[in-house]
C-alpha cells in the first residue's frame, strides 16, 4: 500500500508531504547500529526516515543527471510512483509490493480531484490550497489504502467555502452520510434540472509509426467517451456504439438489417469503464447501462488497432548534398471526407545537431526554424479532406570533428479532426428516469467526436 | 599579468549564463542551451571572419555550456586559433578550452603543440606562462613527448624570468608523474638543484616540489640539494616574520617552503658533513624553541602553520633517528600535545609518537606518557584518535609495564568500537605472549581476551595459545585447569570451546587427579557443549574424545557410545561422520599399545614468527610496519620468551597467508623416528578395519586433525602406495638418472652422434651406428680438468626388465682418467625385442678424492633398430589399411616447439630412421614414412603420418605399427621432436 505521498515543485522543493505509514525510508542496517536505544530517539528518528525518502526521490530523479523516464524508480528498496503535471510532481513511495496500475490510477484521479477543485494543477495553486489538499488526502486515502475519490461526492462534504457544518442539518449531513456509505456513492438523490441535458464527447488519440516507404509500422487508437450529464433524479442510461460483437449478436437475428444500415462496426481490443457502469451486464449482454454521477465523468475508455483510419500521410524526402548541406522535402496529404476541416496542424521536422542555417519555402501555413528545439515547425490552421500541401527546406550544417552520423529521428505531426479515427459510431444513449416522469425525448443530447494526433511520426 | 579591465567582459556571455541560471525546469535549460548552440554554429559558418572578441565570446559560452554537461562537437578549431591572438584574454580563453576539451584527435593536436611551441619559444612571459600551465592541464602522453626535453632548458635558462621558472618546475613536475619515462635526465639536474638558491621564493617552492620527486628515483643524482636544503632552511628559520614580506603567512616565515624543504631533508641520511648536519641541527633546535614561544596571532592560521612546520620537523628527527637530546625534545614537545584542545593535534601528536617509541633514544621519554595515553583511549570522542593510543600504548609496551598496559587494553576492549576490536585483540595477544613473565597470567590474559571479545579472537590467536601451551610444560597444568574452570560457565564463546577442548585432550590427564576434575566430569563438561557448536569445532571436541579414550580407559565405553550415537555415525556433515566412523573403529581395533602410540601427546610445534604478528601486519598494511617492526628493540625479552619472540630477520618476510597455523609454510618439520613408526602402524590398522579409505589427510578447513598424525610430510595415501621402482633397485647401487636425463635423450632421438652431456668437470660424447638389429655405440669421456679421475667406471644398467629386451655388451675402460685425456668405451647392442624405457649409463669417479657420479639415459631409444622401407602409393594405404585396429594406431596433436620449416622436418624425419615417401600423401605438406623395427625376436611394421598445419602452428602425427606399446612409444618420441 502507498506509504506516503509528496508532492513537489520543479526546484525539488516539497510542497505537500503525507506519510501514511512509517516504513518508508528506513536504513535497516543504520537502525539497528546507530540507533541502539529507543525512546525519545523514535520520533526524531521517524523524522528522519521521511527526509531520506524526500531526499532520495528529489537527488535522483527531479535532479538526476540523465532524464529520468521510468516513472517507478526503486531506490533503496523503496518504490517511488511518480507523475508530472507541468512543473508539479507527484510522487507516491511505497516499500510494499503494490499493484503499480493501482497506485498509478490513484495519482491520476488525485489530479482529477484537485483540478475539479481548483484549477490548474501549478505550484501557486498548490500553495494556495494546502489545507484543501491535507484535506482530501484524508479522504481519498487511508492508511495508504484509496478510498471514495469521486469529485462530485468529495464535492458534498469537502468545501473550499469554509467550515458550513453550523449551517448544515444533521439531516443534510446523514444525507451525505448515506450518499458516501450506499451503494450509489458517486450521485445523490433529489437532483434537479428544468432542463435535462447531456453531453457526450468522443475524443481519441491517434498513434502511428512510419516507414519512410509509407508502411505502416504501428498504429493504434486510444479513446475516451466523456460525458456531460445534467440530469434530475435517479436516471438510469444506456449506452450503445458500434462494437463489433453487439453488431454481430444483433446481426445474427436480422441479418437484412445490419447490411440494410451498412454500419461499420468496430473491433474494440480493450476498455475500461467508469465505476458507475454494471460491469455484471456488460459481461453477460455487453451493454452498457448506468446511472450516471451529476456533471462531467469519463464513461469508459477504450483501444483500438484494427482499420484505424489515417488522416493524414506524411511522405518525407532527405537528401544529403556534401556534407555541409541538406534538403528536406515533405508532402503531408489529409486523407478524410473533403467537407471536413482538420485543425491545429503542426508538423515538426527534426533538423540536424550541426545545423548552422536553414531556408524554408511552404506553400501553405508558416514554417519555421526553431533552433531551441533542433527542428523546423510548420503550423497550418486549417485544412480540409483530400488536399495535400508541401514544404521544402535547405539545411547548411557545420563541419565537425565527430565522425558520428545523424540518427535521423522521425517527422511528427500534430492535428485535431472532428471524426473518430477509430470509427466508433455512438448508436443510442437512452435515458430512463422511472419517479420522474420525463422520457427519453425529453432529454436534450449533445454528440461530438474530436480526433487528435497522438504520437503520430513518420520516419525519414 | 594582465588584469581583465571591465570593458572587456563579455556582455553576451554574462546574458546567457544569467538565462540559464533563471531557467525554470531542465527542459527550459536545453531550449536555451540549443538556440544557443545554433546561433553560435551559424556564427562559425565560416561566410564572414570574426572578429577575436567573438570568437572568444563564443568559444566561452561553448566551455560554460560544456562544462553544465553537455556534449561540445564544435568549435575546436576556433579556440586553436585564439591559441595564435596576441591578446592576452584571447589567448587564455583559448587555452582553457583546450585544457577542458582536448581530446586526441591527431589534426588539432599537432596545431596545438604548433601553438604551444610558438609560444614557448616567445619572449613574453605571460605567454610562456600560459603554456607551461595548458601543458601541465593537460600532461597527456603526447604532449609529454613534444615538451619533455623543451622544459628543463626553460627550467635552467638564465634569462627566465621568475614565473616561468615556477610554472616550468611545477609542469616538469607534472610531467614526470604522469610519465616519468618521458623526463630525460641531464645535466640540467646539476642546475635544477641551484634553484634552491633563487632569490625568489616561489621558484624555490616550486622546485623543493620537482627535487622531491626526482631524487626519490635518483637520489645521488641530487646529492647536493642537502647542503643547499639546510642552509635555505636555516635562513628561513632565523628570519625575523617581517622579512619574507610576501612570503609570511600569517607571522610564520615560508611556512609551505619550510614545510617542503624537511620533506625533502627526509629522502636522505643524515648530512655527513659536519657543518651542514650542525647548521641542520641548530635548525631544528630552533624550530623545537619556537613552539615553546607564546604564540604572535591568536588566528587558527598561525598556530597551523607553526605546527605544520613542527610536525615536519619531528618526522625528520624521527627519520634521523641519531639525535637523543632532539628526540627527547620532540617527545616532550609532543607530550605537551597529548592534551591540547585540539583534536588533531592530539591524533598527531599520539601517531608521532608511535615512531618515536620504536626509537631506543626516545623509548624512554615516551614512555613517561602512559597515563595521559591510557586516559586518551578511555575518554577520546573521535575513535581515530582511540585508534592511535592503542597503537601507541602497543609501541610503548615493554616488560616493565605490560602487565598495566595489557590490563588496560583488555578493559577497553569491553567498550571498544566494533571496528578496532579485531586489532586490540591482535595486539593484546601478541603484548601478553611477547612480555609474559610467567606462563599463567599469558594464560589468564587470553582466556579473558576469549571471554570479552571471542567473536574478535582470531583464528591465529587461539592457534597461537595452543601453541605456546604445547610447547610449555611448566604451564600446562595451569592452562588445563583454568580452560576447565572457563568452561564450567553457563555460556561460553566457541572459541574457548576450542581451546578448552584442545586442551583438555592434551592434557586433560594433569587435573584427572582432582575429584572435581575427573575424567567423567571433564568428559560431560566438554560434552555438554557440543551441541551448540559449528561443525569445526565439534569435529575438534570428537578428536578430543578419542584423546580422552588413550588418556583415560575408564572413559572409553561412554565415548564409544557417544560416536557410535546415529547423530555421529550417519552425521550429514562428512567430515564428523568419518571421523565418528574412524575413531569409533580406531578405538575398538587397535590395542591400547598401538592407541597411545598413535594418539601420543603433540610433539612440539617448531619455532618460528608468531603468526598473530604476521596476521596484525596484514591489518595494518605494509605502511604500518615501522611501528610494529619492534624486533630490534628490546632484545633481552628473547630469552624469556625463547623462539618466539620475532627475529629481525624474519620480521620482515611476508607472511603465510594460505595456511592456518603457519605450518605449511615452512618446510615440513623432521619426523622423529618414533612417529613415523607410528604412522606406519597408523597405517596398518586402518587398512585393516571396515573404513579402509586413507581419510585422515589433512583437511583445510582444521588443522588439528592433520596434527593428530605424526607431523611426516607424506599423507597415509603415499606411505600406502610404496613406490614400485624404489622396491627393486638394479644390481648396483646406482641414483636416480639426473634431471635433465630425459631433455638430453630427446636430442638423440633423430641422430646417432654428438655431445650426450657435459659439466665442468666432465664430457660425454657419443658416436653410434645401428644396423638390422644390432648397433655399436662409442662412448668418449673426457677429462676436462687438468687433474686425473680416479676408479673411474662407467657402468650400463639395464631398469626393470629391460635385460630381456636389449643386450648390451661393454668394455672396461681404463679405471684412471688424466686431466685433459678422453678415454673411449665401445658398447655393443643387440635389440631382443621391443623395449620402452633406455638404459641408464652410470658413471662413477674420485675427482680430488671426492667420489662424483652421474646417471643419464643412454641414447638408445626402439627408433634406432628402424629400417627405412620404399613403398609405392598403392602399397602403403594398403597396408595402412591393415592397421587399422584402434589399438594399433597412436595419433598425436601437439603444438610445435620449433619453427615449423619443411627441411628441417624431413631430415628429423629420416633421422628418426623411417623412409620418406613422396607423392603417397595428396596434400605435398604432409609427410608420409614407413619402416621396419628389426629386433631379434620379430619386426615390427610402422608406418607413419605427419601433418602440419603452419597457421595453428600445430602438427597432427599418426602412427600405425602392429604392436600396440610400440605405437604410442614411437608416437611419444617423435611428437617431442618438432
Amino acid at each position: 500500500m502507498i506509504g506516503g505521498l509528496f508532492i513537489y515543485n520543479h526546484k525539488g522543493e516539497v510542497l505537500i508531504s503525507r506519510v501514511y505509514r512509517d516504513d518508508i525510508g528506513r536504513r535497516q542496517a543504520v537502525d539497528s547500529a546507530v540507533f541502539s536505544s529507543s525512546g525519545p530517539l523514535l520520533e526524531e528518528r521517524s523524522q528522519a526516515n521521511r527526509r531520506n525518502a524526500v531526499d532520495a526521490f528529489r537527488v535522483n530523479v527531479i535532479h538526476a543527471r540523465q532524464q529520468v523516464r521510468s516513472p517507478v524508480t526503486n531506490i533503496a528498496r523503496t518504490s517511488f510512483f511518480h507523475v508530472k503535471r507541468s512543473n508539479i510532481w507527484l510522487a507516491a513511495v511505497t516499500k510494499q509490493n503494490v499493484n503499480a496500475a493501482m497506485v498509478f490510477e490513484f495519482l491520476y484521479k488525485m489530479c482529477d480531484v484537485m483540478a475539479a477543485y481548483f484549477g490548474k494543477i501549478s505550484e501557486e495553486n498548490i500553495k494556495n490550497n494546502f489545507v484543501l489538499i491535507y484535506e482530501l488526502l484524508d479522504e481519498i486515502l487511508d492508511f495508504g489504502y484509496p478510498q471514495n475519490s469521486e469529485t462530485g461526492a468529495l464535492k458534498t462534504f469537502i468545501t473550499q467555502q469554509g467550515i458550513k457544518s453550523q449551517h448544515q442539518t444533521k439531516e443534510e449531513q446523514s444525507q451525505i452520510t448515506s450518499q458516501v456509505t450506499g451503494q450509489i456513492g458517486w450521485r445523490r438523490e433529489g437532483i434537479k434540472y428544468r432542463r435535462n441535458e447531456l453531453f457526450l464527447d468522443v475524443l481519441e488519440s491517434v498513434n502511428l509509426l512510419m516507414s519512410p516507404q509509407g508502411q505502416v509500422l504501428s498504429a493504434h487508437v486510444s479513446g475516451r467517451v466523456v460525458m456531460k450529464s445534467y440530469l434530475s433524479g435517479m436516471p438510469e442510461c444506456k449506452f450503445g456504439m458500434n462494437d463489433k460483437i453487439v453488431i454481430e449478436k444483433q446481426g445474427k437475428g436480422t441479418a437484412d438489417e445490419t447490411s440494410k444500415s451498412g454500419k461499420q462496426s468496430i473491433a474494440i481490443d480493450d476498455c475500461t469503464f467508469h465505476q458507475c457502469v454494471r460491469l455484471s451486464k456488460f459481461d453477460s449482454e455487453r451493454s452498457i447501462s448506468f446511472i450516471p454521477p451529476d456533471g462531467e465523468f469519463e464513461l469508459m475508455r477504450y483501444r483500438t488497432t484494427k482499420d484505424i483510419i489515417l488522416p493524414f500521410r506524411v511522405i518525407p524526402l532527405v537528401r544529403e548534398v556534401g556534407r555541409t548541406k541538406l534538403e528536406v522535402k515533405v508532402v503531408i496529404k489529409s486523407n478524410f471526407k473533403p467537407s471536413l476541416l482538420a485543425q491545429k496542424i503542426e508538423v515538426r521536422i527534426p533538423t540536424p545537431l550541426n545545423t548552422s542555417g536553414v531556408q524554408v519555402i511552404c506553400m501553405k501555413g508558416k514554417a519555421k526554424y526553431k533552433a531551441s528545439e533542433n527542428a523546423i515547425v510548420w503550423k497550418i490552421k486549417r485544412m480540409a479532406g483530400m488536399k495535400e500541401s508541401q514544404i521544402s527546406a535547405e539545411i547548411e550544417l557545420l563541419p565537425t570533428n565527430d565522425k558520428k552520423k545523424w540518427a535521423r529521428p522521425p517527422i511528427s505531426m500534430n492535428f485535431e479532426v472532428p471524426f473518430a479515427p477509430s470509427g466508433l459510431k455512438v448508436r443510442y444513449l437512452k435515458v430512463f428516469e422511472p419517479k420522474l416522469n420525463y422520457s427519453d425525448h425529453d432529454v436534450i443530447k449533445w454528440v461530438r467526436y474530436i480526433g487528435r494526433s497522438g504520437i503520430y511520426e513518420t520516419r525519414c | 599579468m594582465p588584469a581583465v579591465s571591465k570593458g572587456d567582459g563579455m556582455r553576451g556571455l554574462a546574458v546567457f549564463i544569467s538565462d540559464i541560471r533563471n531557467c525554470k525546469s531542465k527542459e527550459a535549460e536545453i531550449k536555451r542551451i540549443n538556440k544557443e548552440l545554433a546561433n553560435i554554429r551559424s556564427k562559425f559558418k565560416g561566410d564572414k571572419a570574426l572578429d577575436g572578441y567573438s570568437k572568444k565570446k563564443y568559444v566561452c559560452k561553448l566551455l560554460f555550456i560544456f562544462l553544465l554537461g553537455h556534449d561540445i562537437d564544435f568549435g575546436h578549431m576556433e579556440a586553436v586559433n585564439l591559441l595564435s591572438s596576441n591578446k592576452y584574454t584571447e589567448k587564455q580563453i583559448g587555452y582553457l578550452f583546450i585544457s577542458v576539451l582536448v581530446n586526441s584527435n591527431s589534426e588539432l593536436i599537432r596545431l596545438i603543440n604548433n601553438a604551444i611551441k610558438n609560444d614557448l619559444a616567445s619572449r613574453n612571459p605571460t605567454f610562456m606562462c600560459l603554456a607551461l600551465h595548458c601543458i601541465a592541464n593537460v600532461g597527456s602522453r603526447e604532449m609529454g613527448e613534444a615538451f619533455a626535453a623543451d622544459i628543463p632548458r626553460i627550467l635552467v635558462a638564465g634569462d627566465s624570468m621568475d614565473s616561468v621558472k615556477q610554472s616550468a618546475a611545477l609542469c616538469l613536475l607534472r610531467l614526470y608523474k604522469a610519465s616519468p619515462d618521458l623526463v630525460p635526465m641531464g645535466e640540467w639536474t646539476a642546475r635544477v638543484v641551484h634553484l634552491l638558491n633563487d632569490q625568489h621564493m616561489g621558484v624555490v617552492t616550486a622546485a623543493v616540489s620537482l627535487i622531491t620527486c626526482l631524487c626519490k628515483k635518483n637520489p645521488d643524482d641530487f646529492k647536493t640539494c642537502i647542503s643547499l636544503a639546510v642552509s635555505r632552511l636555516s635562513r628561513i628559520v632565523s628570519s625575523a616574520s617581517t622579512d619574507l614580506q610576501d612570503y609570511t603567512y600569517y607571522f610564520v616565515p615560508a611556512p609551505w617552503l619550510s614545510v617542503k624543504l624537511l620533506r625533502l631533508l627526509q629522502c636522505y641520511p643524515p648530512p655527513e658533513d659536519a657543518a651542514v648536519k650542525g647548521r641542520l641541527v641548530e635548525c631544528l633546535e630552533t624550530v623545537l624553541n619556537k613552539a615553546q614561544e607564546p604564540p604572535k596571532s591568536k588566528k587558527v592560521q598561525h598556530s597551523n602553520a607553526k605546527n605544520a612546520i613542527l610536525f615536519e620537523t619531528i618526522s625528520l628527527i624521527i627519520h634521523y633517528d641519531s639525535e637523543p637530546n632532539l628526540l627527547v625534545r620532540a617527545c616532550n614537545q609532543l607530550g605537551q600535545f597529548l592534551q591540547h584542545r585540539e583534536t588533531n593535534l592530539r591524533y598527531l601528536a599520539l601517531e608521532s609518537m608511535c615512531t618515536l617509541a620504536s626509537s631506543e633514544f626516545s623509548h624512554e621519554a615516551v614512555k613517561t606518557h602512559i597515563d595521559t595515553v591510557i586516559n586518551a583511549l578511555k575518554t577520546e570522542r573521535d575513535v581515530s584518535v582511540r585508534q592511535r593510543a592503542a597503537d601507541l600504548l602497543y609501541a610503548m609496551c615493554d616488560r616493565s609495564n605490560a602487565k598495566q598496559i595489557v590490563s588496560e587494553m583488555l578493559r577497553y576492549l569491553e567498550t571498544a568500537d566494533y571496528a578496532i576490536r579485531e586489532e586490540i585483540v591482535l595486539k593484546v595477544a601478541i603484548l601478553a605472549e611477547k612480555y609474559a613473565v610467567d606462563y599463567s597470567w599469558y594464560v589468564d590474559t587470553i582466556l579473558n581476551l576469549i571471554r570479552i571479545a571471542g567473536d574478535y579472537v582470531s583464528e591465529e590467536v587461539w592457534y597461537r595459545v595452543l601453541q605456546i601451551v604445547t610447547n610449555r610444560d611448566d604451564v600446562q597444568g595451569y592452562a588445563a585447569k583454568t580452560v576447565f574452570e572457563a568452561l564450567q560457565a553457563p555460556a561460553c564463546h566457541e572459541n574457548m570451546v576450542k581451546v578448552g577442548g584442545y586442551i583438555l585432550g592434551e592434557f586433560g590427564n594433569l587435573i584427572a587427579g582432582d575429584p572435581r576434575s575427573s575424567p567423567p566430569v571433564q568428559f560431560s563438561l566438554l560434552h555438554s557443549k557440543f551441541h551448540l557448536c559449528s561443525v569445526a569445532t565439534r569435529a575438534l571436541l570428537l578428536s578430543t574424545y578419542i584423546k580422552f579414550i588413550n588418556l583415560f580407559p575408564e572413559t572409553k565405553a561412554t565415548i564409544q557410545g557417544v560416536l557410535r550415537a546415529g547423530s555421529q555415525l550417519r552425521n550429514a556433515d562428512v567430515e564428523l561422520q568419518q571421523r565418528a566412523v574412524e575413531y569409533l573403529t580406531l578405538s575398538s581395533v587397535a590395542s591400547t599399545d598401538v592407541l597411545a602410540t598413535v594418539l601420543e601427546e603433540m610433539p612440539p610445534f617448531p619455532e618460528r614468527e608468531s603468526s598473530i604478528l604476521a596476521k596484525l601486519k596484514r591489518k595494518k598494511g605494509p605502511g604500518a610496519g615501522s611501528a610494529l617492526d619492534d624486533g630490534r628493540r628490546d632484545p633481552s625479552s628473547n630469552d624469556i620468551n625463547g623462539g618466539v619472540e620475532p627475529t629481525p630477520s624474519t620480521v620482515s618476510t611476508p607472511s603465510p597467508s594460505a595456511d592456518l597455523l603457519g605450518l605449511r609454510a615452512a618446510p615440513p618439520p623432521a619426523a622423529p623416528p618414533a612417529t613415523s613408526g607410528a604412522g606406519n602402524l597408523l597405517v596398518d590398522v586402518f587398512s585393516d578395519g571396515p573404513a579402509a579409505q586413507p581419510s585422515l589427510g589433512p583437511t583445510p578447513e582444521e588443522a588439528f586433525l592433520s596434527e593428530l598424525e605424526p607431523p611426516a610430510p607424506e599423507s597415509p595415501m603415499a606411505l600406502l602406495a610404496d613406490p614400485a621402482p624404489a622396491a627393486d633397485p638394479g644390481p648396483e647401487d646406482i641414483g636416480p638418472p639426473i634431471p635433465e636425463a630425459d631433455e638430453l635423450l630427446n636430442k638423440f632421438v633423430c641422430k646417432n652422434n654428438g655431445v650426450l652431456f657435459e659439466n665442468q668437470l666432465l664430457q660425454i660424447g657419443v658416436k653410434s651406428e645401428f644396423r638390422q638389429n644390432l648397433g655399436r655405440m662409442y662412448l668418449f669421456y673426457g677429462n676436462k680438468t687438468s687433474v686425473q679421475f680416479q676408479n673411474f667406471s662407467p657402468t650400463v644398467v639395464h631398469p626393470g626388465d629391460l635385460q630381456t629386451q636389449l643386450a648390451v655388451q661393454t668394455k672396461r675402460v681404463a679405471a684412471q682418467v688424466d686431466g685433459g685425456a678422453q678415454v673411449q668405451q665401445v658398447l655393443n647392442i643387440e635389440c631382443l625385442r621391443d623395449f620402452l624405457t633406455p638404459p641408464l649409463l652410470s658413471v662413477r669417479f674420485r675427482y680430488g678424492g671426492a667420489p662424483q657420479s652421474l646417471t643419464l639415459k643412454l641414447p638408445v631409444t626402439i627408433n634406432k633398430f628402424f629400417q627405412p622401407t620404399e613403398m609405392a602409393a598403392q602399397d602403403f594405404f594398403q597396408r595402412w589399411k591393415q592397421l587399422s585396429l584402434p589399438q594399433q594406431e597412436a595419433q598425436k596433436i601437439f603444438k610445435a616447439n620449433h619453427p615449423m620449416d619443411a627441411e628441417v622436418t624431413k631430415a628429423k624425419l629420416l633421422g628418426f630412421g623411417s623412409a620418406l615417401l613422396d607423392n603417397v600423401d595428396p596434400n605435398p605438406e604432409n609427410f608420409v614414412g614407413a619402416g621396419i623395427i628389426q629386433t631379434k625376436a620379430l619386426q615390427v611394421g610402422c608406418l607413419l603420418r605427419l601433418e602440419p598445419n603452419a597457421q595453428a602452428q600445430m602438427y597432427r602425427l599418426t602412427l600405425r605399427t602392429s604392436k600396440e606399446p610400440v605405437s604410442r612409444h614411437l608416437c611419444e618420441l617423435l611428437a617431442q621432436q618438432f
